[in-house]
């Protein structure tokens, strides 16, 4: 076994310089949350990385090159694509992007049923490219799965985590409208983004032809208007260059990179070690409690133990049921807290398999100022506190209007002077309309760990079992019916109607596996994100979720992270940690 | 997520799928020799080819000051798979043969009248194949040439810069703006 070999190598000089009052796995958008609270309520907080180092501004090579500065102008060479299929079909992968994102042979897992891990190893996780949208779950989420029979409950509902919400958003800048829409809720938001002429168009023919079909502003990690705690971490006002994943220079989006790691470092309690692929979580059978991790650095091999009285699990949903499944002990010898056996199980993900686009005739004579960063959103409309589809669950439906270059008909020169000319103008308006559906948490939607093969550090490999069920087909079949006729009624004509069939994973959205429940012997975590059967160890990333709900998840392992914190704290200052 | 960008980029200039961009299913990549797949005299011919596509106006410089041969060399070799770097230097070879078989010169020494006359029946050519073709036939050469001209020049410095509006840092967006005829659109 693995573990014998870790113990043998172990590096045990000077166990007091690797003690630290809390340990974060992971730097990404969750575990920076993690070591930002733990620092400011005064924990030596240590997170670990597995990959390299990023640094505001200072690794962003890209961030300010013009497109004719990229040899293949955004593709990637097909040496690259043939021995990266995966990862090169990560939303928003490119030639100006991919240093942010792992290459597929450095880290393989087994695909029982087809699944795309899409992942990115370094200071910073996946908060560098992700899509940025923060719209808060509504009650109706928390509630569906166990009424109306799909699903565990949630041990919270909205309320508990409203003011978590509140105190993300303030800090990371969210940009959107208070549109008072109780399927998406209202939040603290910054000054939101202006609609085009086609999308409010739109907006207003939805709502004549259906009453509960709004389309509004999404709302997005975007400082449109700097607050002085922006201002405070060194970030600035949104020039709508719409390069986000390259890395801002303003600081404009929210990653951890740009905001929480750095505030957390200011307090001069972080210490930020990347190279350091965690092994397990080290299990004192007579204290009952997690005292560390361990850790293999992954230039020079070598294991070290590092030791806390908490531990955050941040390493990204799967990688933190991996993390779980592998800290094996006598009292646990199936993973990490796993008395129910449930670890591993009910991974969920998000539905994006719908997209449809249309054309819209007239307003040729409106544009729009250059870059627009942002997207609509049509709020779910299905199943809100009724079961009314013949499928379970809602979806998120994301939009938005643009006008195609070139202005060139069918009749016109296809070639030369004229040509050209109608080539560099705008042409005419399309809108488009893809789908974020949730998807059922089943327990046979799981991963596991391979009992034969490891990676190279000697950590067994991931399995990943993880495939669509009807229900999935029925919603997907529903979101492009409806998108379809919505667009018609609105005036326009399709052009494409598409279900890409893309296996799961490409969403960028797994979740689950450990989740949350009021009852240790069918959930892992309790309501405070803990684990039931080793209180010093919480997992606040996707791997705690319950149900998958359909907003974007990434604001609410935000909130529900520093909600944690909050009780973490408050429980070591009462001994109990 | 914003998804945006992913499900269109791919759409954004032609409507329709990039060649190329299933090389990595087919499992070919392109044997680099050491002169590489294009002489100086290629690229002295793809630069007036696409110049015939995208010329000089007024206005704008065309797919020339784009160095648009030196981008279709480094596209063909660097992302297409051999199939289609086979059809496209094919494609080189017919389009010269043309030339020499309807105005017994070199399509270097025709005048621009004759270029455009050559390519436009060309382009209708290519437009014809692509609508009655099955869906798994190689694209038209000439398919792939305009769509590396038109490619390639907009996202060029003298493309993006003088025929479109291209606004590094725009520091605001507008959702609502008039609109005059004639206007380029943004890069």
């Amino acid at each position: 076994m693995a573990t014998d070999t870790i113990n043998t190598n172990i590096n045990t000089r000077g166990a007091a310089q690797h003690t630290y009052d809390a340990i974060v796995i992971g730097s990404g958008i969750s575990g920076g949350w993690a070591a930002k609270e733990l620092c400011e309520k005064g924990f030596k907080t240590l997170v670990l990385e597995r990959g390299r180092n990023i640094e505001h501004v200072k690794d962003y090579p890209t961030m300010l090159k013009a497109p004719w500065d990229f040899e293949h102008r955004g593709r990637m060479p097909n040496a690259f694509l043939k021995e990266n299929p995966l990862i090169s079909k990560a939303a928003g992968f490119g030639e100006d992007t991919a240093h942010f994102f792992i290459q597929d042979k450095d880290h393989p897992y087994v695909q029982e049923k087809p699944f795309d891990w899409i992942r990115g190893y370094q200071v910073g996780g996946k908060s560098l490219t992700w899509g940025r949208a923060c719209q808060r779950w509504s009650n109706y989420e928390f509630e569906a799965p166990a009424r109306f029979g799909y699903g565990a409950d949630w041990p919270i509902r909205y309320a508990d985590v409203a003011p978590w919400y509140a105190h993300v958003e303030k800090f990371i800048g969210v940009c959107g409208n208070n549109d008072g829409i109780e399927a998406m809720p209202d939040g603290e938001f910054l000054p939101p983004f202006e609609l085009n002429c086609v999308e409010r168009h739109l907006k207003q023919s939805f709502i004549k032809h259906y009453k509960n079909r709004h389309l509004v502003q999404g709302r997005w990690a975007h400082i449109s208007q700097p607050n002085d705690i922006h201002e405070q971490q060194g970030r600035g006002r949104c020039q709508s260059r719409n390069l986000c994943m390259r890395g801002c220079p303003y600081g404009a989006y929210f990653s951890s990179v740009s905001s929480t790691l750095p505030w957390a470092a200011k307090t001069g309690n972080l210490t930020i070690r990347p190279f350091s692929v965690v092994h397990s979580i080290i299990y004192d059978e007579q204290k009952n409690k997690a005292t560390g991790v361990r850790v293999i650095d992954t230039n020079t091999r070598e294991v070290t133990e590092y030791l806390a009285r908490i531990i955050f699990v941040n390493a990204s949903a799967l990688n933190s049921n991996l993390i779980l499944l592998n800290s094996t002990s006598n009292r646990f010898p199936n993973g990490l807290g796993n008395d129910s056996g449930l670890l591993g199980t009910h991974i969920g993900f998000h539905l994006y398999r719908g997209f449809v686009n249309a054309f819209i005739e007239g307003y040729e004579d409106k544009y729009y100022y250059v870059r627009n960063p942002v997207e609509c959103i049509v709020a779910n409309y299905r199943n809100l506190g009724k079961q009314e589809t013949d499928y379970v669950g809602g979806f998120t439906t994301f939009s938005g209007a643009s006008r195609v270059r070139g202005a060139v008909k069918p009749e016109d020169p296809q070639i030369g002077a004229t040509f050209k000319e109608a080539m560099s103008e705008p042409g005419r308006w399309e809108v488009y309309m893809y789908m974020q559906g949730e998807t059922i948490m089943k327990q046979s939607n799981h991963v596991r760990l391979s009992k034969a093969e490891k990676d190279q550090w000697g950590i067994p490999l991931l399995v990943t079992s993880v495939g669509y069920d009807d229900n999935d087909e029925k919603m997907v079949k529903d979101f492009l019916n409806q998108s379809c006729e919505m667009l018609e009624k609105a005036g326009g004509t399709i052009l494409n109607r598409i279900d890409n069939q893309q296996p799961p994973g490409l969403d960028i959205h797994e979740m689950g596996g450990a989740r949350m429940g009021a009852d240790p012997k069918t959930s892992l975590l309790n309501e405070w994100n803990q684990l039931h059967h080793c209180k010093n160890v919480f997992v606040t990333d996707g791997a705690c979720m319950t149900s998958t709900g359909n907003q974007s998840p990434s604001i609410l392992y935000m909130a529900l992270t520093a909600r944690a914190v909050n009780y973490a704290a408050q429980e070591a200052q009462k001994g109990n940690l | 997520m914003n998804r945006r960008d992913a499900l269109t980029a791919t759409a954004a200039l032609l409507g329709g799928a990039i060649i190329g961009g299933q090389a990595f299913l087919s499992g070919c990549i392109a044997e680099k020799t050491e002169t590489g797949l294009f002489s100086e005299a290629d690229l002295a011919f793809l630069d007036e080819v696409g110049e015939t596509i995208l010329p000089t106006t007024e206005k704008s410089p065309g797919a020339k000051a784009a160095k648009i041969g030196t981008f279709m060399k480094t596209i063909v070799t660097d992302c297409y798979d051999d199939a289609e770097q086979a059809i496209f230097l094919a494609g080189m070879g017919k389009l010269k043969d043309l030339s020499l078989k309807q105005y017994q010169r070199s399509f270097m020494q025709l005048n621009a009248d004759e270029k455009t006359k050559l390519v436009t029946s060309l382009d209708q050519e290519a437009t014809s194949y692509s609508k009655n073709k099955p869906e798994t036939e190689p694209e038209h050469y000439f398919s792939m040439i305009k769509q590396l001209t038109l490619w390639g020049f907009f996202t060029s410095e003298p493309g993006a810069t003088e025929a479109l509006r291209f606004v590094p840092v725009p520091g605001r967006y507008e959702g609502c703006v008039d609109y005059v005829a004639g206007d380029p659109a943004w890069a």
